[in-house]
């Protein structure tokens, strides 16, 4: 299914034609088409294992496609240097692993790694960046803290930090509020949504529907079999569709002029 | 760069880099001491000022021949293999992304020993346990990585494991060369598996490694602390991952070889160094390579220098006085620092 076309300006941040996804010899999406101008918010949801962020991962660069082109800010993927790629495209991974101890701002910084040359240290804007970027996740007092001693919530919350401290124009956010409490799920949200009205573009897998409702513009549901539907909010999100993806039936509510979807 | 104030103040905020001053300021006449110490200590006494005067070439005599002849190449000896040891510790934790991961997990040592001991069996002259072991070890790091790479996925836990059950196949073959030994070549076998820097008089092949080895990684330090967060992050980031491993594995690998060779299987110093470097000075591989390097160099030398005068004129493996030196140090710097 191809994704209705916003009024066409000169580089979308993220095109993909007719893209295929494959593991082995399982097809998770094939026929994909999908266009984020600046500006916009996509979400990708799907039953688990549907391959949402196999998807992701193809869309950064970091798995070939199996099938079709994907261009971004109108350039292959492939003839991007992975330098340049990293200042364009930023990935939230969907778990951290740390193995080693090292402060809170230390691990900002690295989100800092493609902005600077071989033999280069971190400068002072650097670190203004990484301090304002923590105070974007309400972590501004946190910086000289051990990430080994941080709560789960909060070292999802520096892990979005060195992410905005990355500042691409393209953000992939792989369940970005994984950990995070009710008021940071709706914080990290809200601040994404800000930063595409801003000009950026946000592409995130998330698996509360109702929340995939309220932030997104674009929908991409995956229903696990190579199907993907792609549309905008109120293409996407219909009962129908989402029952056979989620394999579960769902009631469609209005509640303050708000649709919820609610499990049966 | 250097001189723009901005900058200066980012410096004094990152903890780890003021402190790796310090730690150089320490460090560094740490190391001049630990050579001072070792060339004049031993059966013959020798005063700072003849050892002076050896160095610059003064003299004929016994004493500044002990100095040039035996103690100065012993001296570099020891602290490069010491360098080339906590190297390949730091470059192995990062690799495996375990704290736990030491120069000597994958079978390396493993490796250099059958070789080393194969050559005391055959009663081969002490340049051809060097190169035993030297052939051994690279054997071992050939093997491991054939194995491992296998389907091309080249996970850290297959390599992990594969290095451990070569490791464990290679202490097999060495425990039954230990039982079928006579006596005499036992105890030479003994002393080399726990490390003995006695028959180390060819320092420069691994000075120049371990100066070679510090340029080659030093450019890399950014990038290893990208990979540290993860392979995924670090791809995201630019790192061209798959590269970067092979170069480490390499690397790593003869930095240990290159040590093994020269003073046998010592241990400790390629696991302890890096983690006592770390939780000195956090986990900034640009300020932790070269700082463990020096480190793991002076607690060699110095080491080695007790082991051959602690009881003289009896030499004790080198080995044993690292364990002792650094597992207590080590204990006590952790329980300075909970929670890490």
């Amino acid at each position: 299914m191809t994704m209705l076309m916003p009024a066409a300006t000169q580089n979308p941040l993220l095109q993909a034609d007719g893209l295929g996804v494959r593991i082995g010899e399982r097809w998770l999406c094939r026929d994909l088409d999908l266009l984020l101008q600046p500006g916009e918010c996509l979400a990708v949801i799907g039953a688990n294992g549907a391959g949402k962020t196999t998807l992701l991962h193809t869309l950064a660069g970091l798995r070939p496609a199996a099938a079709g082109q994907l261009a971004l800010a109108g350039r292959a993927l492939q003839h991007w240097p992975l330098r340049e790629l990293a200042r364009f495209r930023g990935l939230l991974a969907q778990q951290q692993p740390d193995h080693f101890t090292a402060s809170v701002l230390e691990t900002v910084l690295v989100g800092r790694h493609p902005h600077l040359g071989r033999w280069d240290w971190e400068g002072a804007e650097d670190e203004r960046l990484a301090r304002a970027a923590l105070a974007e996740v309400g972590l501004e007092g946190m910086a000289a803290r051990d990430i080994l001693s941080l709560s789960g919530g909060e070292r999802q919350r520096v892990a979005l930090a060195a992410l905005l401290a990355q500042a691409p124009a393209l953000f992939l956010l792989d369940e970005p509020l994984n950990h995070l409490d009710l008021r940071y799920q709706i914080a990290v949200l809200t601040l994404f949504r800000r930063l595409a009205e801003a000009g950026r573009g946000v592409v995130m897998v998330l698996h509360d529907i109702n929340l995939a409702a309220r932030f997104a513009d674009r929908i991409v549901l995956l229903d696990g079999h190579g199907g993907a539907c792609a549309g905008s909010r109120d293409e996407v999100l219909q009962p129908a569709l989402l029952e056979a993806a989620f394999g579960h039936p769902l009631r469609r509510v209005e509640v303050e002029g708000r649709v919820l979807f609610i499990p049966a | 760069m250097a001189a723009n104030p901005a900058l200066a103040a980012a410096r004094r905020s990152l903890p780890g880099r003021s402190r790796a001053w310090l730690v150089l300021a320490v460090l560094l006449p740490g190391a001049a001491a630990a050579f001072a110490w070792a060339l004049t200590a031993g059966e013959l006494s020798i005063p700072l000022a003849d050892v002076a005067g050896a160095l610059a070439g003064a003299g004929d005599d016994m004493a500044a021949r002990v100095v040039r002849e035996l103690r100065l190449p012993r001296a570099l000896a020891t602290f490069a293999c010491g360098g080339l040891l906590a190297l390949a510790g730091a470059l192995m934790q990062v690799l495996l992304r375990n704290p736990l991961a030491e120069p000597y997990v994958l079978g390396i040592s493993g490796g250099a020993a059958v070789g080393a001991l194969g050559a005391i069996t055959l009663g081969a002259a002490t340049f051809i346990v060097h190169a035993g072991a030297f052939a051994g070890a690279l054997a071992a790091m050939l093997l491991v990585f054939g194995l491992a790479h296998g389907d091309g996925s080249w996970t850290q836990t297959r390599l992990l494991l594969t290095g451990v059950i070569v490791a464990a196949g290679c202490g097999a073959v060495v425990t039954l060369m230990l039982a079928l030994a006579p006596a005499t070549q036992a105890q030479s076998m003994l002393f080399w598996l726990m490390g003995d820097a006695s028959s180390a008089n060819r320092p420069w092949p691994a000075l120049v490694l371990l100066i070679a080895g510090l340029l080659l990684v030093l450019p890399l330090a950014r990038d290893l602390n990208v990979l540290v967060r993860g392979e995924l992050a670090a791809q995201a980031l630019g790192v061209r991952v798959r590269r970067l491993r092979y170069a480490l594995y390499l690397l790593a690998s003869l930095f240990t070889a290159a040590a093994v060779s020269l003073v046998g299987t010592v241990g400790f110093v390629g696991l302890i160094v890096p983690h006592l470097v770390r939780l000195l000075l956090g986990n900034d591989q640009r300020v932790l390579l070269p700082v463990a390097a020096l480190a793991g160099g002076t607690l060699l030398l110095a080491a080695d220098t007790a082991a051959r005068t602690a009881m003289a004129p009896m030499q004790l493996p080198v080995g044993v006085l690292t364990a002792l030196i650094g597992v207590p140090a080590f204990l006590f710097l952790l329980a300075r620092h909970p929670g890490r």
